[in-house]
């Protein structure tokens, strides 16, 4: 089930470091830990309810490993929160329930088929629900009270997430404004807020994916094994290797072959995509991803390539 | 030559968690060509991925330009691709073998002060660029002055477009040396001048073969070298706290730890501590770096403090070496940069947030506003608009532990945020400002107020 991380202990953050340099320097992994650390427990210590969307996807299970470590031993003090597609991978809903009973946590699920089947949301000519979950997101942030949302979006990811916030604040409508975003100076986070308003928080804001891969590595993280080279079924749409399923593929034309593949992210079936992978191991993923010349979004995201500001026009309307 | 191009070879798990992180700013006006810089910087450190490039060619071909237009990559935006123009910072990363790279990319239009000052409060190294046809210019000051202000440790003088001055010595040398006199007499502790030319590469990731008299570093590789770790033993250690850890549990029924980031300085299991404002006193018996226990532990380190004494200790004490305490003040004298549209004034009713505190406080005088370009001071300006720096004083209902900005810029450092909707006012730094060469005296001077 598990791939074990069988990658010797790096440097700390201290002696042994290449270079001559000071034992007073934190390594980069170090730094980037200790300040997401510091990020989960300004929230702790300003906001009433706050929230991790945990998805199961790796920058989501890299920060709830930060906030069990920024919490120690005492138990994190938030919930969880889903929202599920309804064309989630089953070993990552299956991972997802496991993390959530192995540490005694409390899961919301803000379900998508749910408003389908209420006849709320409409299914999309292109049967992606990746846009759809802004609604059932932001209703649940509403109606549980959440004042603060802690979501994985990394500034690397998108050239609209560069200009995220580590705390944005969102309005009633949890709309996102970049134009009238609060200057973030030093490490003082301003978490003020209006009732009905919440803020986003971003701990992982600084990291790049290659920062979250050697984290996992150093850390010895369980994944979902979807990360790691496997053989599967999958067909072509659009340059992409999606995996066949209910949601509507493959249609006529699209056929189903076996190929040695592996995930990049984990998100809606439909509009994620596998890449051609022999990286069976936490050491030859992060050789991939060192050696690879697309971004993770490029090469997996269909939803991303609508428009030139196909994610800052989802931020605004309060996507994460 | 140093590697600093993508090796050959990927590195090991342990070789790229060994290296450090440097965070740094770039500051230059319109056209001085920061976009190229930054554009270049990414593309020849190979930063710049496939998928990316593309799309900016992609939009660069359909506005019917012959070149990919590189500022594309940071322009991220709607309304800043529309314009042309960056409004706002943006977040970059980038690695090399030897360093990780934050690059805060700030606007350069003089109305956006506050985005420098932004970029500038958390970064290590400032990039001001200029023109070298154009030398050092008001923008340029303005720049400096603001890097000085806000004690960024390290400052580069980048002097673009030195294939357009013929690669003259005599022209890097004469803008450089005017650049190191006015920073240096700001308070820059250190300044390297670099000549470049960022549309052609000199000198920015690679050497330059047209400037032989130049004997420095490149631009890369002096970030890849500069030094980033702290000079710990002059620092007074100070600990914000941040939140308390009390399990309640059956394995650890008795657990009670401080936790915060390490703001300044080192703290040591048995060091005699004092939590402010409240003075009591007790020794350090643990320190937990996140779930490990260990003897020592220092800036910027998220940390969890045991104490032997159980005493009254909650979210936004300072907890100080008790031979090394800060006096605790509620009139903070300060230099501040406006951050808000809405103007602050004489009497305005704020919230000041200092470390892990939040306290009410009131803005008692603005004795002054200073103007960046020729740093004169304009003595009572009643108020402070946006991009405004100033002296301000400041009474707050209960007491600080304040630091200068001189000597941490951690503890010295508050912002002020409207109480009304939340909106972050202004940056404000403790203590004297470079540019105030008679510090305005107030009363509390008489009760230990020591700067």
């Amino acid at each position: 089930m598990t791939t074990a991380a069988t990658v010797s202990e790096s440097a700390g953050s201290s002696e042994g470091n290449a270079g001559g340099i000071s034992p007073y320097t934190l390594s980069h992994l170090d730094a980037l830990e200790s300040e997401a650390v510091h990020i989960f427990r300004e929230v702790a210590g300003e906001f009433e309810r706050p929230v991790i969307l945990f998805s199961g996807g790796k920058d989501s299970i890299v920060m709830l490993h930060l906030a069990l470590k920024a919490f120690a031993p005492a138990a994190i003090p938030f919930t969880l929160l889903h929202v599920d597609t309804g064309h989630n991978f089953p070993e990552v809903l299956e991972y997802r329930d496991r993390t959530v009973e192995k540490h005694g946590l409390r899961l919301h699920v803000a379900s998508v088929q749910d408003y389908i089947d209420r006849g709320v949301l409409k299914e999309r000519p292109d049967g992606t629900r990746n846009p759809l979950q802004t609604l059932p997101l932001t209703e649940k942030i509403q109606s549980e009270r959440f004042d603060a949302v802690f979501g994985g979006g990394r500034r690397d990811e998108e050239k609209a997430r560069a200009k995220e916030r580590v705390f944005s604040l969102r309005d009633e409508f949890s709309q996102w404004d970049p134009r009238r975003q609060r200057p973030e100076l030093w490490q003082l986070y301003n978490g003020r807020h209006a009732p009905g308003e919440h803020v986003r928080v971003f701990p992982l804001s600084n990291w790049t994916e290659l920062d979250v891969w050697q984290y996992i590595a150093r850390e010895g993280i369980e994944l979902p094994d979807i990360y790691f080279a496997h053989e599967r079924e999958v067909f072509q749409r659009a340059g992409m290797w999606l995996t066949a399923g209910e949601w509507g593929g493959p249609k006529d034309g699209e056929t189903i072959e076996k190929r040695q593949v592996r995930y990049r992210t984990v998100g809606d079936m439909s509009c994620t995509g596998a890449v051609d992978s022999d990286a069976s191991t936490l050491d030859a993923v992060i050789a991939e991803i060192a050696a690879s010349r697309l971004t993770e979004r490029g090469a997996t995201r269909a939803d991303d390539k609508v428009s030139e500001a196909a994610m800052e026009d989802r931020k605004r309307e309060g996507y994460f | 030559m140093t590697s600093t191009t993508e090796p050959t070879e990927p590195l090991s798990v342990e070789q790229l968690s060994a290296t450090t992180l440097l965070r740094f700013a770039t500051a230059g006006s319109v056209d001085d060509g920061k976009s190229t810089l930054v554009g270049r910087l990414l593309h020849d450190s190979k930063s710049v991925l496939t998928d990316q490039l593309e799309a900016v060619e992609r939009v660069s071909a359909s506005r019917g330009q012959d070149t990919p237009d590189l500022a594309l990559l940071t322009d991220g935006l709607r309304a800043e691709r529309e314009q042309g123009i960056t409004i706002d910072v943006a977040y970059r990363y980038f690695a090399t073998a030897r360093r990780r790279f934050i690059l805060a990319d700030t606007p350069g239009h003089v109305q956006y002060t506050r985005n420098m000052v932004t970029g500038a409060s958390t970064a290590d190294l400032a990039v001001v660029l200029v023109d070298a046809r154009n030398g050092v210019i008001e923008q340029t000051r303005r720049h400096a002055a603001v890097a000085a202000l806000l004690r960024v440790p390290h400052v580069v003088l980048a002097v673009n477009k030195m294939d357009l001055v013929e690669y003259k010595e005599s022209v890097f040398a004469a803008i450089a040396e005017e650049f190191t006199a006015y920073a240096s007499e700001l308070g820059v502790p250190e300044i390297t001048a670099i000549p470049i030319s960022a549309l052609a590469g000199d000198n920015v990731v690679d050497p330059s073969a047209n400037m032989d008299w130049y004997g420095g570093p490149t631009v890369l590789e002096h970030l890849e070298t500069v030094p980033v770790s702290h000079d710990l033993a002059h620092c007074h250690a100070r600990l914000p706290v941040q939140y308390v850890i009390r399990p309640q549990t059956a394995e650890h029924p008795d657990y009670r730890g401080y936790a915060g980031q390490i703001a300044a300085g080192t703290f040591r299991v048995g060091d005699s501590v004092t939590v402010l404002p409240s003075g009591r006193t007790s020794k350090v018996s643990g320190i937990d770096l996140l779930g490990k226990a260990v003897d020592v532990a220092w800036t910027p380190q998220s940390v969890t403090l045991l104490l032997e004494d159980d005493i009254d200790i909650s979210r936004g004490d300072l907890i100080v070496p008790s031979k090394d305490a800060p006096a605790t003040t509620q009139d903070v004298e300060a230099t501040v940069c406006h951050v808000a549209d809405q103007p602050l004034t004489v009497g305005h009713r704020v919230l000041l947030k200092h470390g892990t505190r939040t306290v009410k406080a009131i803005v008692k005088d603005i004795p002054s506003r200073l103007t960046l370009d020729d740093l004169s001071l304009h003595p009572h300006p009643g108020q402070l608009v946006a991009n405004d720096i100033g002296r301000v004083v400041i009474r707050t209902a209960e007491p600080l532990p304040l630091d200068s900005y001189a000597d941490s810029r951690r503890t010295g450092a508050f912002i002020l945020i409207d109480p009304a909707d939340g909106t972050t006012l202004t940056a404000g730094m403790v203590g004297e400002s470079f540019a105030a060469p008679q510090p305005v005296k107030d009363e509390a001077d008489d009760d230990g107020w020591d700067f």
